[in-house]
Order: structure tokens, then C-alpha cells, then sequence
């Protein structure tokens, strides 16, 4: 009798709380499929409304304008180019300190530590940092985008607490090879971090990706605007007339500045979606290294 | 016999400091390739951290563009005081302060709360479905977010069509021209995008929970609620607690990137924030010494609010983060 009735409260539980997540899911996708359906669907039929489920007037227009718009396109190749380059180099760099870093007989460890334990906690803000990246003469440069984050020591922190776990056995092979220690780091040490090399890939690559704000403080030319920033001037500024002006050259009309802001949204979204269920493993793990150790 | 001794001794320290400083030499140069490797990340840090805080001197000078810092003459406090006298001074402290304390109330708990939940689905497959979806938001930039957000709360967008529908409002409503809104939308969107991200580190915490704990309490009689207050909560005090001071700490950073894309010279009463006015004032309108001073005030504030959270937690539970 008692187990029964436990079961019942159980079942109850359980159904309530399947219910709960599955609304939750709704919430979560339900603004991005109003997005994705709005974009597929002729621009002027779209602005009466309604369009809640799938596409009214199904047509792919606001995308033949979005790929054949030179602006869109250009910031599209600026956001790919920085996103790689930027990912590529950060990792490097950031992985390459971090296992000098975590030689114990690095003469100077201690005070290099502390030096960077206190970035973490202190900066000079955004002032000082706008002064320092025009004094060496990085405005309207691409490399903006890369050197000034090449490192994170909160990365550093991670690739650290990954390289303390590699068999020291490893180097010390390579060093009676007669093997120094940059080629040690190349050949002996990459090899065996890639998991926390695609953790830390994933998360630089989807800031490099998302980022407008280093594309609108630093840069005023154009054609180095990422797609992110042209995104920010088109929303946030409702200076929508680099779209406009695409869309009124071309002989269609059915295209609005809206439909063809909603379709860039989704060419930009796009690469991270699809990449990103593959990528999951990787960043539950990444995360977990980095809380450990705080 | 005396100054034989003397003797002894100076001629003993300069050679074993000798000794040591060419043995430090022979290590250093042994280990060369690893201190080119290391000093390369010194000097990034140097250049990257350490020239922009030596930059905030700047804040006690008056700095223009056309002179160098040197150059820059000395007026002490001056900005500072400036600062404190500034009309906009209460509104800015309301709005981040305000928006702050209503995200550490709200938003804090809420993924534990979802973790909470979560962990209870008995389905793996399902429950690992779900963590995808809630994820998803994260990925996404506060640009298409604000895309997004612009559409919905536009006059014809659809949350104005719901509500007419429902018969709740008569006329629609520009939500992102009215002030009175942007506090809930700011903090509503901020919910959406973090709550599944957010949750990731409490399931980890809970996954090492022993499942001897849950099955002695079954045995007890104890439901699924005590078992999450009773067993399940207390064991991720500590990983709640180093959470909740690195929250404290930023109550003064607002999500710059958020208010930014959503704020507009209409909502301007509510949205602007102390990371914005720094932004507005020092860019958009060259004030570089005074925004160094309010970006400086607002960074020893967030270090001393850092160090309380971080004793007071300590004193209370014993677990703190460092």
C-alpha cells in the first residue's frame, strides 16, 4: 500500500518534471525557428505578420541577396579569416607559455605566476587598454583582431592542469634524443593534448566568431568589419542603410532590409550550430578542468 | 689567529656567490629554449596588462590626445570629484547596481534550480537531449540575440500580436523605447542565454554525489524534494559557494556587450551602466582622463567586494576561494 502510493507521488514527479524540461526546450528553440522560418519567407509578405510556424510565402531571395550583397560578404571573409588565424595563433602561443609554465625547474616560475595570478584580479580598463592599442599603431590593422589576444592566462591556467597529467617518461625520451625544448613542445606535447587543445579551440573560436566590440572600438575601415559589427550597426543602430542600399539596386523587390537582416543573422549563426553538437564533449570537459581549478 | 679568520670568510663569500650565480647562469642557459618560451608570454603580459595599468595614471592627469602622458599635467583627485558631482552619477549607480542585484537574485539561483531538475530525469538519453538544447543559447552573440529581441518587442512583432490577441494590452507597445522595460528584457534575455551554460558546472558537482546517500534516504522514506534539499543541495555547497563570490565580486560589471546592443537614446534613463557611460564618455566623447577614473573606482570596488565575499563565505561554510 505505501509503495504504491509512493509510486503514484513518483510518477506524478516525474511527469512534471518531463513536461517542465520539454516547455524549457520550447523556450530555448522556439526564438531561434521564428528566425530561421521569417528568413525563408518573401520579405514583403512577411512584414503583415503571422508567420509563426513555417513560411507563408516560402522563398530564398533574402539569401540570393545576402550572398550577392559585397558588404555582407566581405565581413563574412574578415569574421572566417580572424576566427581562424586568431584561434590558430591564440592556442599556440597560450599553450606554448603554459608548458614552460609548468616546468618546475623554469627558473623565474614563481615570479611569472604571480605576475600573471594578478592579471586576473586588476586591470587598467578600457581607457589605457584604447591608448595603448593606437600608440602601437593597431587601429584600422587586421592584426587587432590577433595579437592583443594571443594569450589568456585563465587559458594558460587550463593548459597547465592538462600538461601536469602527461607522463614525464614522454620528454624525457625525447630529451636524450637530443630533442630541445620548443621541439619537445611541437612534437612531443601537441600531440598528446588534443582534447584540451579543442576545448580551448572551441571556446577562443566562438568568442573570435561572436565578437563585435574589438570591430567597432578599433576599426573604422569597412572592409576589416566583421560580421558581428556590421550585424551591430545594421540592430543596434538601426542604420540599416548598407542593407537598403544592396537591396534597392537590385530589379527584385520582394526583399526588406528586415528579411535580409534576418538571413544574415542566420548565414552568421549557421557555422556555429552545426558545428556545435559535435564539439560538445569537448567543452563539458573543458569546463570541468577550468572549475577545477577555480 | 683572529684576522686569519676574517680573511677566511671574505674570500669564501664572493667565491661561493660566484660559484652560485654561474651556476645559475649554466641552468639558465641549459634551459634556454624553455625561457625564450616563457619570457615570450612575460612579455605579452607586460605589454598587454601591465603598460594599460601603469596607464590608469592617467586618471590623476590631464590627459589629451595631442600631448603624451608625461607631458600630461597633474590634477590629482580632480576627476574623481568630478565624478561624485556628476548629474548622471545616481542614475548610472542605480542601473548597474539595480540590474546587478536583481540578476544575483533571480539568475543566480535559477540554474541551480534547473540542475536540480534535471539531474531527478531518470532518462540519460533525454536528460543529455535536454542539456543540448539548453546549451544552444550560449553559442549565440549578443548581436543576434539582440536581432532577435528587436523583432519580438518591435510594434508588429509577436509578442505585441500575443498580447493584443490575448486581449492583455489595447495597443501595442514599444518595449525597447520605454524605460520601464529594459530592466526585466535585460535580465529575461540574460536568463534565456545562460540558464542551461550556467547549470553545466552544478550537474558536474552533482555527478559525484554517492548513490549510497540517495539509496539510505529511500529507505527512510524520504521523497524526491527532500532528497534534493536534504542530499543533493548541501553537497554542492562548496562549488555554489566559489560561484556566488565570483557573482558578488562582478555585481559592478554589467553584461556590456548585452547593453549595448539593446540600449538607445530612448531607454537611456534605465540602460546606462557604469561600463557604457566609460565606453560614451572616454570614446565617443574623448573624456579619456575621466573615464580612466571611473573605470579605476569601479575596479578597486569590484577587488574589495571580491576579498569580503571571500571572507565573509569563508567564516560562514568554511569554503571560500582562496
Amino acid at each position: 500500500m505505501l509503495t504504491k502510493r509512493k509510486t503514484a507521488g513518483e510518477a506524478l514527479f516525474d511527469g512534471f518534471n518531463i513536461l517542465g524540461m520539454l516547455a524549457i526546450c520550447f523556450i530555448t528553440l522556439y526564438p531561434i525557428w521564428y528566425v530561421l522560418v521569417n528568413s525563408f519567407n518573401d520579405g514583403q509578405d512577411a512584414m503583415r505578420g503571422g508567420i509563426y510556424w513555417w513560411p507563408r510565402a516560402f522563398s530564398m531571395d533574402n539569401y540570393v541577396e545576402v550572398f550577392k550583397n559585397p558588404g555582407i560578404m566581405t565581413a563574412m571573409g574578415v569574421t572566417v579569416a580572424k576566427t581562424l588565424v586568431g584561434t590558430a595563433a591564440h592556442v599556440f602561443f597560450t599553450a606554448m607559455v603554459a608548458y614552460a609554465f609548468s616546468q618546475r625547474e623554469l627558473i623565474g616560475r614563481n615570479i611569472y605566476l604571480l605576475m600573471g595570478t594578478f592579471t586576473l584580479f586588476f586591470s587598467g580598463g578600457l581607457i589605457p587598454f584604447y591608448l595603448l592599442i593606437r600608440d602601437l599603431g593597431m587601429l584600422d590593422n587586421f592584426m587587432v583582431y590577433i595579437i592583443p589576444f594571443l594569450f589568456s592566462f585563465f587559458d594558460l591556467i587550463i593548459f597547465m592542469s592538462f600538461f601536469r597529467e602527461i607522463p614525464g617518461a614522454l620528454k624525457e625520451a625525447a630529451k636524450i634524443d637530443g630533442a630541445n625544448d620548443f621541439s619537445i613542445f611541437t612534437r612531443v606535447i601537441i600531440p598528446v593534448s588534443m582534447p584540451v587543445i579543442a576545448t580551448i579551440s572551441l571556446f577562443h573560436g566562438v568568442w573570435q566568431w561572436n565578437d563585435y566590440f574589438v570591430g567597432m572600438i578599433y576599426i573604422n575601415n569597412m572592409d576589416l568589419q566583421p560580421i558581428q559589427t556590421f550585424l551591430f550597426r545594421v540592430v543596434a543602430q538601426s542604420s540599416s542603410s548598407q542593407i537598403v542600399a544592396a537591396a534597392g539596386g537590385g530589379v527584385d523587390r520582394t526583399v526588406t532590409s528586415q528579411s535580409i537582416k534576418l538571413a544574415t543573422m542566420v548565414v552568421t549563426t549557421a557555422p556555429i550550430v552545426f558545428a556545435y553538437p559535435f564539439l560538445q564533449k569537448y567543452f563539458v570537459k573543458g569546463l570541468m578542468i577550468g572549475s577545477v581549478k577555480g | 689567529m683572529r684576522a686569519n679568520l676574517s680573511y677566511d670568510v671574505s674570500e669564501m663569500r664572493p667565491m661561493s656567490r660566484k660559484d652560485k650565480i654561474l651556476k645559475l647562469l649554466k641552468q639558465f642557459y641549459s634551459q634556454r629554449y624553455l625561457q625564450v618560451m616563457a619570457l615570450l608570454g612575460v612579455a605579452w603580459m607586460f605589454i598587454f596588462n601591465y603598460i594599460p595599468m601603469y596607464g590608469v595614471i592617467i586618471a590623476f592627469k590631464e590627459f589629451s590626445i595631442i600631448r603624451s602622458v608625461a607631458e600630461a599635467p597633474w590634477v590629482g583627485l580632480d576627476h574623481f570629484r568630478a565624478f561624485l558631482d556628476d548629474d548622471e552619477l545616481p542614475s548610472v549607480i542605480r542601473n548597474t547596481l539595480g540590474m546587478s542585484l536583481i540578476k544575483l537574485v533571480i539568475g543566480f539561483p535559477l540554474p541551480i534550480v534547473f540542475a536540480l531538475f534535471l539531474n531527478e530525469l531518470r532518462s540519460l538519453r533525454f536528460k543529455r537531449a535536454v542539456q543540448t538544447v539548453s546549451y544552444l543559447p550560449h553559442f549565440l552573440s549578443w548581436v543576434i540575440l539582440g536581432g532577435i529581441l528587436t523583432t519580438w518587442l518591435a510594434d508588429v512583432g509577436i509578442i505585441n500580436k500575443v498580447l493584443l490577441a490575448l486581449g492583455w494590452i489595447d495597443a501595442p507597445i514599444s518595449y525597447l523605447a520605454e524605460p520601464q522595460y529594459f530592466w526585466s528584457i535585460v535580465i529575461a534575455s540574460d536568463i534565456w542565454k545562460e540558464l542551461g551554460w550556467s547549470a553545466i558546472i552544478y550537474l558536474a558537482a552533482m555527478a559525484g554525489v554517492s548513490p549510497e546517500m540517495y539509496e539510505a534516504s529511500t529507505i527512510d522514506g524520504a521523497g524526491r524534494f527532500q532528497k534534493m534539499w536534504y542530499i543533493t543541495l548541501p553537497s554542492i555547497k562548496g562549488t555554489i559557494t566559489i560561484l556566488f563570490i565570483l557573482a558578488v565580486s562582478g555585481v559592478l560589471n554589467s553584461n556590456f556587450d548585452q547593453i549595448l546592443v539593446l540600449k538607445n537614446q530612448l531607454n537611456e534613463s534605465a540602460s546606462n551602466v557604469i561600463d557604457v557611460y566609460v565606453y560614451e564618455t572616454g570614446l565617443a566623447s574623448g573624456r579619456y582622463s575621466y573615464a580612466t577614473a571611473v573605470g579605476l573606482i569601479k575596479s578597486i570596488i569590484a577587488l574589495i567586494l571580491l576579498l569580503i565575499a571571500n571572507s565573509v563565505t569563508k567564516k560562514i561554510n568554511g569554503h571560500s576561494l582562496f
